[in-house]
């Protein structure tokens, strides 16, 4: 069996890393650069920055936390968030990023993704799908956060991204992510199963043990996680008072902790999975 | 440290090199990317990265008339690294969409991952992730690879693999479902992997560092 890699996203917006519900009501948790090198040291297999409002803000500043991030971190950088053209990915692969990942872009113009991995080469191209489970159990794809609907359905999109060369796809479930139910397990599976690329799953771990359920039940090739993984950091070192003074750090302020999370750390994570006989890079993980 | 020894980084647009150039930095190693054959032939280490298609990558190198330069280069006896697709392009061809012919330093092929394994279970392609890396020989100690523990895991996103006609060469094994093939190759001042260094956390960069190593003892040959 593969080496499951664990992710942990780490959700952009301005100079702050912050996290919501449901990619909506963005609390500030602190700067994105210390959790990054901290999730290096403590064994992240790769990390991904997510501008959660590009569209909206200046890009220089995510430039800036990719290139000073990548002189710290010797593990692969995904970055995505309102990339729009081949000159964005150039940009963002320059300023240090190993892969980006499209979602808006792709929607609008599949052809990019045939495009972008060819000049940058597949592994470089990540196609990330946001999806929303549909009343009549149909799942179809958004864009902005699970705010614009496209009418695509993400298993006939899944495919197709794929064959137009994307290296793997980030599958989200906009109805999980950010409360700590778990994961979508059947929308991960479907996609797993459908695709001969890897799948990452995102949205929705509350636990340790979720991450387990959607490598085992729902066959991720990969498991990105956020809260449980930054809850834990902020309930360790506690608040921290430098972070910008931008946004809502209301959450940051009281220093209280997540209802909806039990806060872990990369290190029991990976335990707990070796411990389940699910491989991953960690100690007493080696074959 | 290596202040006045240069490294040439190939650009032959394929693929992101900062990474590696970045790698350089965090050893203190002196490296520009490049696609000027002088640089190239004149430097005291050269590495050649890349992802992408072989069948490309190759073309490219003719356009920008960079093949004779590596052949040149290796054959001067300095220290040279292949990465990933850097270490595909060594090979005598490869089977990437039709047969494409490779630099032809090692004899060999460059195959695909079937999409299937043995037992008939899908096999995801590309593989991407960490796997360790270990050997049955006892030469791992004088390589690339000093410092480095058995079974110590590196970072790899690759679609195919090298398989040397001459085992003698591999230097490292590595395993995908259950798929076991050479994860890196060493012959004289030749070192080549599978595996992205740079991006395999602190154990990567310890090739970086062996490798600017063998720049200095390079060097000093030369006087």
């Amino acid at each position: 069996m593969k080496n499951i890699r664990i992710i942990p996203r780490l959700d952009i917006k301005g100079p702050n890393l912050v996290k919501g519900i449901h990619l909506e009501g963005l609390r500030v948790l602190g700067k994105p650069e210390k959790f990054a090198k901290f999730y290096y040291e403590n064994g992240a297999d790769e990390l991904i920055y997510m501008d959660v409002v590009a569209s909206l803000y200046n890009r220089n500043s995510l430039h800036s936390i990719v290139e000073r991030t990548s002189k710290e971190i010797f593990i692969p950088l995904t970055v995505g968030g309102g990339l729009r053209t081949i000159a964005d990915i150039r940009d963002v692969l320059r300023a240090g990023a190993d892969k980006v990942s499209l979602n808006t872009a792709a929607i609008n113009d599949p052809d990019i993704i045939k495009k972008a991995s060819k000049i940058f080469g597949s592994s470089t191209i990540l196609v990330s799908i946001e999806a929303i489970k549909q009343p009549d159990g149909r799942y179809l794809a958004y864009t902005d956060n699970g705010r614009e609907f496209t009418g695509f359905d993400v298993f006939d999109w899944a495919v197709r991204v794929a064959e137009l060369g994307a290296g793997e796809i980030m599958i989200t479930s906009v109805d999980r992510e950010g409360t700590g139910e778990g994961y979508d397990l059947e929308l991960t599976r479907r996609v797993s199963e459908i695709v001969p690329i890897p799948v990452i799953a995102c949205g929705g771990a509350g636990s340790i043990e979720d991450v387990k359920n959607v490598i085992v039940q729902g066959k991720a090739d990969a498991v990105s996680l956020a809260s449980v993984l930054h809850y834990g950091v902020v309930g360790k070192y506690g608040i921290n008072d430098d972070f910008a003074e931008e946004g809502n750090i209301e959450y940051l302020k009281r220093g209280r902790q997540s209802s909806r999370v039990t806060p872990g750390k990369l290190d029991e994570l990976k335990t707990f999975l070796i411990t389940n006989k699910i491989n991953c890079r960690g100690k007493g993980g080696k074959i | 440290m290596f202040g006045g020894l240069k490294v040439a980084i190939i650009d032959y647009g394929m693929g992101n090199l900062f990474s590696v150039k970045r790698a350089c930095d965090a050893v203190s190693l002196n490296a520009e990317i490049t696609n000027d054959r002088k640089k190239i032939i004149n430097s005291d280490g050269v590495l050649l990265p890349g992802v992408g298609a072989f069948g490309d990558a190759i073309e490219n190198l003719r356009k920008l008339d960079l093949i004779g330069a590596i052949k040149d280069y290796i054959a001067s006896g300095k220290p040279f690294m292949g990465i990933c697709l850097g270490m595909q392009l060594l090979m005598g061809e490869s089977e990437e969409f039709g047969i494409h012919e490779g630099l032809k330093i090692f004899p060999g092929k460059v195959v695909k991952f079937p999409p299937t394994d043995s037992e008939g279970k899908k096999i995801k392609v590309p593989e991407i992730g960490w796997e360790g890396i270990y050997s049955n020989r006892n030469n791992w100690g004088n390589s690339m690879l000093k410092g480095i523990d058995q079974n110590e895991y590196m970072y790899f996103v690759h679609s195919f693999y090298v398989v040397p006609d001459s085992k003698e060469i591999i230097l490292s094994l590595s395993k995908y479902e259950g798929i076991e093939y050479a994860s890196s190759l060493s012959k004289d001042n030749i070192f080549a992997c599978q595996f992205h260094p740079e991006r395999s956390a602190e154990k990567g960069l310890i090739i970086y560092r062996n490798f600017a190593q063998s720049l200095k003892i390079g060097g000093n040959d030369d006087k």
